[in-house]
This record gives structure tokens, sequence and C-alpha cells, in this order.
């Protein structure tokens, strides 16, 4: 826990989220439900580290002071009720605290209601496409994109490209790969739902900052929430494989203040006013995400 | 080989017969269909890690060097579906095999013309799957799993569920035979309740490929007639269902999972007892744990799939369902310890083997605690921590139980001892590697790297390079294997005494060694005394 803290501290609040080289545990995350992961993995990993050093520890001694070089000689017995009693009784109390930690967690997750916003995510062979649905309650109209990765990720991508990993930069951060054209743009301090679903083969929309990953499976739409508590870049990948580029299609979502969130998203309804019009319009439905998607194939 | 077969077989009515073809293609004896079965698993073993190293060779830093992206996916799905199908399952039906039928006093498997034909359905099998690699389209790469609608793209399709059906036949037809055997043939007075563990596992086991082995060739053929025949069970254009495919493939998937490390389990406790020359401690428990972790197996499969989205009520069932494994699997390890315990231990090779495979399988449960913790899975699901944990069960778990089953019965089968120098470097160099390889993982997966990825940020790149140093390693040292295999069978001088080991009880080591070609002709008289867990009713 401290070492974590220390690490967050070194590596400063503007990269916290994403990873880093040397990297041992789970982050805490950038949401307010993303702690229940980080804390169930922590309390499960200390659990079986000290079970570990018990029972490993037993062996160890049992290794050390039974052996036949130092004239051990074998006992008879092969049963006691009792000690089976108890290693099998202290198991199910353990399990038993375990899971009342998860069963809260997870139900606390699975609730989506009271949400302040819809985005539609749609994963396509081999990018993401982001639909607004609603904000605050008010439909938005003809907002949404596709997001792939960027093309300096991807010029240094290709085999025998020559090109150094290393270089591909934003800033100071190292993004090989985890950059994209176009992100994901929403608001801090929202309780934003994500409806999932998948356009040709199941993809997984994942970015680890927000606690979970959830599958974007043709036919189905999924939903979950998050509420994303400061300002800054999240970045994610597809986890689900999904055909040759499944590792070219990564996440990136930005999260911006409400302020400066409603005046992006004036911005893009007006510029989506003055494009063409898109074929059908766009009401949130699967007929939309047809029209707006380039033909797969 | 064929002066082999006809050396000191001074009863031609009983020996081996003298044409190699007949010996080996024609054969219907447990011990030699056990021999082909061992080295059809040996081989596999060595052409699943070569695509295993060919991966890690990818991964060795960021950027593509060796391979298109399509062709690594070629490999992770090979890889898994050689690894599993084509050594871990046959090397334990091998062994099983072989000493099975020496174990309760049979003198040989219940049905010895389907034995052979269950081993030879297998080659063909492989050569079919692995011919993909050298057909245009390809060879399958969308995982092991083969999830719709992705493996539905792939050109080879036909070819695999051919050869998974061949595989599903023959796990079928070896189960039967194993189940057929240990009910029918044991020698009078080998009562079920004084079987070794090993039989017991192997029992188990056979019940479970019987029950899961036809639901894969269900799934498998709803592929197949989804991409070929214009079914749409997994299709959602079609009205079908692409997690229908998964709840079926994992309700194969999970005790598959228990197939591939009961026997394992089983193995263990024939060895730990040996070696600590003390009888296993709790045998009831032992059998009652292996027929729990059975039993529950079979409602626990949706556990690799809680990131699809399921209700809230069937993520909790699955989550307590696996949790509930956790007390079995205790049992077992707290047992083996307690094996220990009082023992007076020595240490070879077999045992240090499955000392290494207590260790490190445990920590390949803990993690596997972990993962059952659904907020905290979806972290986990699809990323390396999900490799690193099953590679410890597989690897550190099933793998080296087989090696430590080998370097046990070795001198039984070839009547040579093995040289203990370099079998001690062999699992030094394994145990050390093995973690470098996969301990790693666990922190990859940590920090976000998703699995069945050729290339990744160069944040992970530290431990990617750790991770393949070890992979060339461990690979490297399994070389040390074959040089010992070799050197035991055909130019060891030491040979080898009926009873092994010191402390090593049961029927197996009543017959010569090289246990000859025939045994248990007329049945054993069984001394409870004798068995390997004493006598349990005391």
């Amino acid at each position: 826990m401290a070492a974590a803290g220390l690490a967050l501290a070194t590596f400063g609040s503007a990269v916290q989220a994403n990873p880093h080289p040397w990297q041992l545990n789970m982050e805490r995350g950038a949401s307010t439900w993303s702690h229940v992961p980080y804390d169930l993995n922590n309390i499960s990993l200390w659990v079986c580290v000290v079970i570990g050093v018990l029972v490993f520890g037993a062996m160890f001694v049992a290794m050390f002071r039974f052996r036949k070089s130092r004239g051990a000689v074998a006992e008879k017995w092969a049963h006691n009720t009792a000690l089976e009693v108890v290693w099998t009784t202290i198991p199910v109390l353990i399990l038993i605290t375990l899971a009342y930690l998860a069963t809260g967690g997870l139900t606390s997750w699975a609730d989506t209601t009271g949400s302040q916003m819809t985005v539609k995510v749609t994963g396509y062979q081999w990018k993401w496409r982001y639909d607004y649905v609603s904000y605050m309650g008010k439909p938005i109209d003809k907002v949404g994109f596709m997001s792939k990765l960027d093309k300096q990720s991807d010029y240094t991508r290709q085999l025998d490209s020559g090109m150094d990993p290393y270089a591909v930069k934003v800033g100071d951060e190292q993004t090989y790969l985890l950059n994209v054209d176009k992100p994901l743009v929403v608001p801090v301090d929202t309780k934003i739902r994500f409806v999932i679903t998948g356009g040709d083969v199941i993809h997984s929309w994942w970015v680890p900052a927000l606690g979970w990953k959830l599958d974007a499976i043709p036919g189905i739409v999924n939903a979950a929430w998050t509420n994303i508590k400061e300002p800054g870049t999240y970045r994610g990948q597809c986890a689900e494989l999904c055909g040759q580029d499944h590792g070219f299609m990564p996440i990136v979502v930005v999260a911006k203040s409400k302020a400066d969130f409603a005046k992006w998203l004036a911005e893009q309804e007006a510029a989506s006013g003055k494009s063409l019009p898109p074929p059908a319009p766009i009401d949130g439905g699967a007929a939309a995400t047809a029209a707006a998607t380039p033909p797969q194939g | 080989m064929s002066y082999a077969a006809t050396h000191d077989q001074h009863d031609d009515h009983h020996g081996a017969p003298k044409s190699f073809f007949q010996r080996w293609c024609m054969s219907t004896n447990h011990k030699d269909i056990g021999t082909l079965y061992l080295i059809f698993a040996l081989t596999m073993f060595f052409i699943g890690g070569s695509f295993a190293m060919v991966i890690r060779a990818e991964l060795f830093k960021p950027g593509l060097q060796l391979v298109q992206p399509y062709f690594f996916n070629e490999l992770t799905t090979l890889h898994g579906l050689v690894m599993i199908f084509g050594a871990i399952m046959p090397a334990f039906v091998g062994l099983g095999n072989w000493m099975i039928p020496l174990m309760v006093g049979a003198p040989d498997m219940a049905l010895p013309r389907m034995n052979n034909l269950s081993f030879w359905i297998l080659p063909f099998a492989f050569i079919l799957m692995l011919s993909t690699l050298f057909l245009p389209g390809g060879a399958p790469a969308g995982g092991w799993t083969m999830y719709p609608p992705l493996s539905l793209q792939g050109g080879s399709l036909a070819y695999v569920v051919f050869a998974i059906h061949l595989m599903g036949i023959s796990s079928i037809m070896g189960a039967i035979n194993i189940i057929a055997t240990i009910l029918n043939m044991r020698a009078p007075g080998m009562d079920l309740l004084k079987m070794p563990v090993f039989v017991w596992s192997w029992l188990i086991t056979a019940f479970l490929l019987i029950a899961v082995m036809p639901v894969l060739a269900g799934a498998v053929t709803m592929l197949l007639t989804d991409k070929y025949f214009g079914t749409s069970f997994f299709n959602p254009g079609g009205g079908g269902d692409p997690v229908l495919y998964q709840h079926i493939f994992w309700f194969f998937g999970h005790p598959e999972v228990y197939i591939m490390i009961l026997p394992a389990f089983g193995i263990i406790s024939e060895i730990v007892p040996t070696f600590a020359r003390k009888p296993i401690f709790g045998y009831k428990a032992m059998v009652f744990a292996l027929a729990c972790i059975a039993f529950l197996s079979f409602i626990v499969w949706a556990h690799h799939m809680f990131a699809v989205g399921m209700p809230l009520g069937a993520d909790l069932f699955f989550m307590y369902a696996t949790m509930l494994i956790a007390v079995p699997t205790g049992v077992k390890v707290f047992n083996w310890v307690a094996t220990m315990w009082g023992g007076s231990m020595t240490f070879e090779t077999p045992m240090l083997f499955a000392i290494a495979f207590i260790i490190l399988f445990t920590i390949g449960g803990f993690s596997g605690l972990m993962l059952a913790l659904v907020p905290a899975d979806f972290q986990y699901q699809d990323t390396f921590f999900v490799v690193a944990h099953f590679h410890y069960v597989l690897v550190t778990g099933a793998l080296f139980a087989i090696i430590a089953a080998a370097y046990y019965w070795l001198p039984k089968w070839t009547g040579n001892m093995y040289n203990e120098f370099w079998a001690k470097v062999h699992f030094w160099n394994s145990v050390i590697w093995v973690n470098v390889l996969f301990f790693p993982q666990h922190f990859l997966g940590l920090a976000g790297m998703p699995r069945r990825i050729p290339d990744y940020n160069v944040a992970f790149a530290n431990f990617n390079m750790v991770s393949s140093i070890g992979g060339f390693l461990f690979g490297a040292s399994q070389l040390i294997f074959i040089g010992v295999l070799i050197h035991c069978a055909f130019f060891s001088k030491k040979k080898a005494a009926d009873r092994v080991w010191e402390g090593a009880k049961g029927l197996e080591w009543t017959v010569p060694s090289p246990a000859p070609h025939h045994t248990f002709s007329v049945p054993p008289v069984i001394h409870d005394e004798e068995l390997a867990h004493g006598n349990v009713h005391a």
C-alpha cells in the first residue's frame, strides 16, 4: 500500500492512471467505483500471502525437520479428525468474508440507475465508435465518431518498420499503441452510463482507470456506468481477441470539467449541424450506427 | 528399438511381437500403448513449446520484429490446442494406460483393441490440425476457445472441427476403457477404497471426460453448421446468440480444466508418501475432495465469462460456487503437507518436482481465488494476470506432475535408473526459469496488459523481456529432460530394483523392472499393509 502511494507521488497525477515501467500492482483508478476491484485485489492478495506463508512455512519446517539424512524415523499416523475439521472450517470463514465484500461491490456496479449521461460504444474490427445519446436528461443530436489507433503508433507498429516505439509520445508520456486519433470526451462528477455493443465480432471495452471491462457483443447491448473524479486522460485497450489487429485498437477517455465539457459538446453539435446530414437520423438506435459506419468487409 | 523388443524374451508365447509394425502399430498391450501415448505427448509438448518460443520472441521487446499479427494469433491458438489436447491430456492417458492395470492387479486394459484405436486416432487428428499452417487461409487464429463470430471468419474451421471431433472420440474411448478397467478388472481384495489415489483420480477424470467431450463436439459442430450450412446458432443476424457458444464451451471447458489437474493430484498423492515413507494423510478425505472438485466443476463454468454482461444473480451464483472449490483444494494441499510432517524424507527428483508442484500449483490456486471475486475479475479478465494464473496451474501444476510421474516410474518402465545428477539439473533449471517466465506476467496483467496481443506499450517492456528470457531458458531446460530420458532408456548401466524406491508401496512395485510385457496374468494376492496409503480402516 505504501509502495503504491509512493509510486503515485512519483509519477504525478497526470499519468497515475496509465501503465508505467516496472508497475507491480493494480492502481486505485479514477472513478468513484474503481477502488472496489483495487481494494478486493489487495485484500485477497494479502489473505493469500498469509495463507501461503503458513502452509509453505509448515512445509519447509517439515522438509528440514523430517529428513531421513537427519535420522528422522517415519511415524505411522495418517489421520487426525480434529485437524481436518479445523482446516476445512477456517477457509470457509475466510471465503464468506471475501464473498461478502465482493457482493457489495458487484451490486453497486450493476446499478446503472440515476445516470446523467448516456454514451453508446460500438466495437468494430479494429476501431471504436462513440455515439453521444443524452446528457443531463436532454437528447444529443448527431454527435458521434470513430476512434482508432493514432497515425504515429500505426506507422511504428508495422512489421520491421525500423521506427522506435519509445519515440511515440504525447508530451512526455509514451503513448505507443495507447493513443487514438479522436478520444472519447466525457465530463467529471457525472454518472455516465455506457451502452456497449459490437458491430462484427466480440470486443471488450476496457479502461483500467474506470475499474471494469465489458464485452461488446453483436446482437447484445450491455450496460455499465462510471463517475470519474478527476479531469485527465485515461487509456485502455480492447480486451477480447477480435482478429489480426486486436492489439491495435486502443481506447482513450478524456475527462474534462463540466464547463469545459459543455463547451466541447456545443462545438461538436455545431460542427455536425454544418456538415452533410447522414442518410438516417441519429436516434441512438442500431440504424443510426449502421448508417454512420463505413461498410464492413 | 527392435533389438530391445526381442531382447530377454525367453517365453515367445508371452513376449512382445518381434516385428516393429506389429508391436507398435497393432498393439493391444497397455504398456506399449501407454508408451506410444507418452512419446506422442512429448512430441506435441515440443511442437507446442516451439510455438511458445516464437510468441515469447515476438514479445521480447515492443514493436513487431518477427511475425505478422495474424500469424501471432495462429500461434497462440495452436499453442493452446496442441498443449491441452496434444500434450497434457495424452500424457495423462499414457500414464493411466501404463499404471492403472499395474496398480489394481489387472492383466491389461479391459478393452485392448479399442485402446489401440483411441491412440492411433490422435496422430491423424493432429496432422489434420497442424496441416492448416501450410494451407491457404492459414491456421485457426480465433483463440483455442474458438469464440464466434471471430472463429467463423477463419478459413480452416472445418479442419479444426474435424480434428476436435477425432480427439473427442479418442478421449471418450480412452475414458470408457479406464472406467471399465477400474470397475471390472481389479484383483480380488482390491476394494474401491483400497485403490491408490492415482487410480481414483483417473476414475473420476474419466467420468468427467465422458460427460463433457460430447458437449464440446456439439458446440464445434454448431460452429461448423453456422459457417457452412446456413444455421444461426450463434449469429445474431439470424436470431442466434454469440454468448450461447460461450456457455456451451465453458460447460465443457471448466470440467476440462479439472480433467487436466485431477490426475496430477493423483500422481502427487503417490509420490509424496513414497519419499516421506509415511502413508498418505487422510486417504478418504483425499478421495472425497477429488469427487467434490469434480462435482463443483460442473457448476462454475460462467466464471470464465464475468465480462460478457451476465445478470447480477448469475454473477453472484458463479462467484460463490467458484469460491467453494478452494475448500476441497485446500484440503488436498493441507493433507500433502501433513503427509510430509513426521515422515522420513529424501529428495530424489520425483519428490522435488512434487514439492515444486505443491507450492507452485497453490500459487496458481491463489490467483484463481482472486479471479473468482467478480469486481476484481473485471480488471483481471483477459489480461496477462489470467495467462500467469493458468500457466501456474497447467505448467507448474499439470506438467510438473507429469514430469514427476515420468521420473518416478521411468525405472519401472525401462528397467534402468535415470541419471540423478542430470535429472536434478533439469529440475532446478525448470523450477527457476518457469518462475522467471510466468511470475512477471502477474505484474503485466495488473498493470493493464491484455492477453493475446503481439505488441504492447513501452511501459510493459521490462517485464516482457524478463518473461521472455525465462521462457527461452525454460524451453532449453526441457532438452535436458530429453537427454535424461534417452540415456535412461538406452544407455544407462544402472539396473533398477523391482521396488525402485525404498518407501514405495503398491502393486506396481511387486512386478520386475522393467515390467514384463504381460503382468498379473494370475491375479495377485492383496496385503492391505502393502498398499500405498496403509490400512485405511484403522
